[in-house]
């Protein structure tokens, strides 16, 4: 049933979706600008393919040009010709264009919170299409909906339904999604990085039940999303996109084996990336000591649990957990946003005032943060050289030629070019850019200990091996100690040298990283690990396998 | 039948023919609707009511030329970012510019413009209008056209330095109170609940009696009147802003909450903060009007719009439109106002990144 290694009968299979040259143009203001330069894709009933590529390849745009969708202020240039089961999209009314959308395409979209509507209930949005269509009576169709919970292994299919969107967790309603695009079994189901804002817990069981349910029902399906990992799992054939244009497309193992172009070559090769080592060093006091932190927000429960880990000079400890494992809690407590209800956080064996306001000028100064999100980690209404400038002139007091000298120096670091962006203002800049200036923002205060919170999970692989490198460059050059915050044990295996892992608050195991990779593990630990997608087509099936059908990621979960 | 009738039916059914012809279908619709009202138009007002449509439609489209010719006087005088921006912008915000630009020209340059001194009998009581006087006279005999152009100054003067004390002093505490957070919010909140709990008109009456209606007195008291509200709205504003990490890193960096608020803050609140300050403009400009209608305003012999319609309200009696004629001032740059705010608040609603 979930064999993927299909392909041969496919090539008679007949044609559902045939996209020639599509060319689609968006609305700077003033003229009109390609997006998408023409590509062609071919998809045939019960295939899935894998639309991959860095953010603004244009995955999303040809996407929703699958349902002959053009998003507000872009448009799809004549010629192109989008040919849907005999009908051409192109040229069909939106009256025609409607009808098909959701009964015969679908779309999953990337936040599943974000597109449930939190006013009803999540069976009386599933069951809208199929009644609206006239496919099926409103109770046939809750049926069919509970049928299809069962399917996706949503715990309690008869009850979860009529529940809200926001009383059932990320991975189920992204479940609940997928089932709402199959209620009126369409021919073609779009998902768009249906799992990227999701845990690798929580990834798994989604992938299976997607991967399941579009088996079962002989769905075709485009597979958008720029974890290479996880197209592997999915997609029968790869298509990889570049600035609005097809580099190449292969079936699945083919184009994992043997990629033909470099750039290909360079998306296969960014998880390589691996530094030595380092130990600690013996008899030194540690730079930070985290000692038996407990810690709460206002009137809250616990979040924190006598945490205690030592981060010492020069040294990468990487924080890895599921969401609300209190990762970033750890990181508000040691800056000191949250002052712990107990224990204490010592600086080079002195304890730190426990509120960030009663530290002086210099412990601010030594440790820095670095956010997830660079968008909203500098104003974009402050130019490049004030964002950088503004810690230089505050603790070291330069000014004038001095300060721009410094922030020249800084922009060097980082490999932006001075001249080029001293005036720019962030929204000016890409994501990959916005995190290198947010990196100038942390270097310009000269810490010895930076805090990196999710630094490179909003951005696409090549861009995120760029950054570690630059990181673990300042590393070597400055001696810097870095708290690496993640759930990507990819990264976590690139750049750490001691790992700390944590649940529910508390610290389940911690060691060199040598050690935490190798068995044996604390089960979460294990958990963790075996839950990260690998480049190997047959590793969901083989998992799948190993861990049984019912107990798949989130099983303690419920 | 009259010559005018049959131009005006010729040019309405050539004009809905090039429509149709060149497939504007909008325009088509409207010119061609246009034409068969005026059918039952002529057969029930006559030829008085064709000419009013004529005279409407010609002072819209006289309007209209003249904002655009504007818009783009405007974008051909101001540096490439703005003339950029106003390239946006729709007629009707051009239409407003155009007037606040009028106004702000007779206000500054009164005593040039107008032919008499705001205080100068120089006729007798409403006397009509002459080659001398523009707009006749008022009850004391003094040239109407010179006061209006004085009260320009004088009221639009007052109401903008009153909004520009509300904005100070709301403006401040609400990005204080969204900085500080914790008891000062709260206190900031409730003292804020406890004036707008006054209504406005009363507690300004109340105001001026207690005080005598000095021009400093009615700017304190509007200014507190609005100061509330302009609080809400940057609390709520800056409250979105507070929560960013840009806000966070400065606060860690331990810089003070001056900084914060003039440097990380307020570039990325004014667009709405300005929207504001365009609507309660008008609202205070209203007010000030109304106060001086009531006779606490600005007193006696300075020229007020809102004086004038009262001193004058006596000739509507008579249909002269007189009395109107300041109150249409009011009304024109209120709707001025609105245009451009609108314009403003479409652009700062998000629905254009960048």
């Amino acid at each position: 049933m979930t064999d993927m290694t299909n392909n041969d009968p496919m090539k008679k299979k007949q044609v559902l979706l045939e996209i020639k040259d599509l060319k689609i143009e968006g609305y700077t203001g003033e003229n009109w600008v390609p997006i998408i330069k023409g590509v062609d894709l071919t998809l045939h009933r019960g295939e899935v393919m894998g639309l991959i590529g860095e953010s603004g390849a244009g995955k999303s745009t040809i996407g929703a040009a699958a349902m002959g969708y053009a998003r507000d202020g872009t448009r799809i240039v004549e010629g192109s010709s989008i040919e849907f089961d005999g009908i051409e999209l192109t040229t069909s009314t939106s009256a025609e264009k409607r009808a098909l959308r959701g009964s015969r395409i679908a779309y999953v979209a990337q936040s599943a919170a974000a597109s449930f509507n939190p006013a009803h209930k999540l069976i009386d949005q599933h069951t809208e299409a199929p009644v609206q269509y006239r496919i099926k009576k409103r109770l046939e169709a809750q049926e069919d909906a509970i049928e299809l919970y069962e399917r996706l292994r949503l715990p309690n299919p008869e009850e979860i339904g009529f529940r809200y969107p926001h009383q059932v967790s990320g991975g189920q309603l992204q479940r609940a999604m997928t089932a709402m695009a199959m209620a009126c079994r369409p021919d073609l189901i779009i998902f768009d990085e249906p799992t990227t804002a999701l845990d690798v817990t929580t990834q798994i069981e989604v992938l299976a039940a997607i991967r399941d349910i579009v088996d079962q029902f002989n769905t075709a399906a485009i597979y958008i999303t720029h974890d290479l990992a996880v197209v592997a799992q999915m997609a029968d054939t790869i298509k990889v996109l570049l600035k609005g244009e097809e580099v190449e497309e292969a079936p699945t193992e083919q184009m994992l084996k043997n990629p033909k172009e470099d750039y290909t070559k360079s998306l296969w090769a960014v998880r390589s990336f691996e530094r030595p080592q380092k130990e600690r060093p013996k008899n030194a006091t540690p730079l930070v000591s985290v000692q038996n932190i407990d810690a709460a927000y206002t009137g809250g429960v616990k979040v924190l649990d006598n945490v205690s880990f030592d981060i010492h000079e020069g040294m990468t400890v990487a924080v890895v957990g599921e969401s609300g494992s209190g990762k970033s809690t750890t990181a508000r407590v040691i800056t000191g946003l949250l002052p712990p209800s107990n224990g204490q956080v010592l600086f080079r064996g002195e304890p730190l005032p426990p509120k960030y306001t009663d530290r002086s000028k210099d412990q601010l100064r030594q440790a820095q943060m670095i956010y997830q999100m660079a968008d909203t980690a500098l104003n974009p209404k402050v130019r490049i050289s004030e964002i950088i400038g503004r810690p230089a002139r505050f603790y070291s007091g330069l000014s004038g030629t001095a300060l721009k000298s410094r922030v020249d120096e800084l922009l060097d670091l980082i490999e932006l070019e001075p001249s080029k962006y001293y005036d720019r203002f962030p929204p000016e800049l890409s994501g990959g850019q916005k995190q290198r200036i947010g990196i100038a923002r942390a270097l310009a205060a000269e810490p010895s200990f930076i805090i990196c919170d999710e630094v490179t999970s909003a951005l696409d692989q090549l861009v995120a091996e760029g950054i570690l490198r630059l990181l673990d460059r300042l590393q070597k050059e400055l001696n810097l100690a870095y708290m690496f915050i993640t759930h990507d044990l990819a990264t976590v295996r690139a750049i750490a040298d001691e790992v700390v892992v944590m649940q529910h608050g508390k610290v389940v195991e911690q060691g060199p990283k040598t050690e935490m990779f190798t068995p044996p593990h604390h089960p979460y630990t294990d958990l963790l690990l075996s839950s990260v997608p690998e480049m190997d087509p047959n590793w969901l099936t083989t998992l799948l396998e190993e861990r049984g059908v019912d107990n798949v990621g989130e099983a303690a979960d419920v | 039948m009259e010559l005018f009738v049959i131009l005006y039916f010729a040019s309405l059914i050539i004009a809905s023919c090039i429509a149709a012809y060149l497939q504007r279908r909008g325009v088509f619709m409207t010119v061609f609707s246009l034409t068969l009202a005026s059918f039952v138009l002529g057969i029930v007002g006559g030829v008085g009511a064709l000419r009013f449509v004529a005279m409407s439609a010609g002072i819209l489209a006289f309007a209209a030329g003249i904002s655009y010719a504007f818009k783009e006087f405007l974008v051909i005088i101001t540096p490439k970012n703005t003339s950029k921006e106003l390239k946006t912008a729709p007629l009707t915000a051009a239409f407003g510019m155009f007037v606040i630009f009028t106004y702000a020209i007779a206000g500054i340059f009164a005593p040039w413009i107008a032919p008499y001194g705001e205080s100068e009998v120089i006729s007798s009581a409403f006397a009509p209008a002459d080659e001398n006087m523009l707009l006749g006279a008022d009850q004391l005999g003094r040239d109407m056209f010179s006061r209006i152009i004085f009260g320009a100054r004088n009221t639009v003067g007052l109401a903008l330095v009153a909004t520009l004390a509300a904005f100070f002093m709301g403006a401040l505490a609400g990005l204080l109170a969204a900085v500080k957070g914790g008891w000062f919010d709260q206190f900031m909140g409730r003292f804020a609940d406890v004036i707008m709990s006054i209504p406005s008109l009363i507690f300004a009456l109340l105001m001026l009696s207690i005080f005598g209606p000095q021009i400093s007195v009615i700017i304190i008291a509007v200014a507190i009147i609005y100061a509330p509200r302009v609080f809400r709205l940057t609390r709520a504003v800056a409250g979105n802003v507070v929560v960013m990490d840009y806000i966070e890193a400065a606060k860690l960096r331990g810089e003070g909450d001056w900084y914060l608020i003039r440097r990380e803050i307020l570039p990325n609140s004014t667009a709405p903060l300005v929207a504001e300050f365009g609507l309660e403009f008008c609202f205070v400009f209203l007010l000030v009007a109304g106060l001086s209608f009531l006779g606490l305003g600005i007193q006696p012999p300075t020229a007020d719009w809102g004086s004038m319609v009262r001193e004058n309200a006596t000739l509507i009696s008579f249909g002269d439109i007189t009395p109107l004629i300041p109150a249409a001032a009011i009304a024109l740059l209120t709707v001025a106002v609105n245009f451009v705010v609108d314009w403003m608040l479409w652009r700062s609603s998000g629905l254009k990144e960048m």
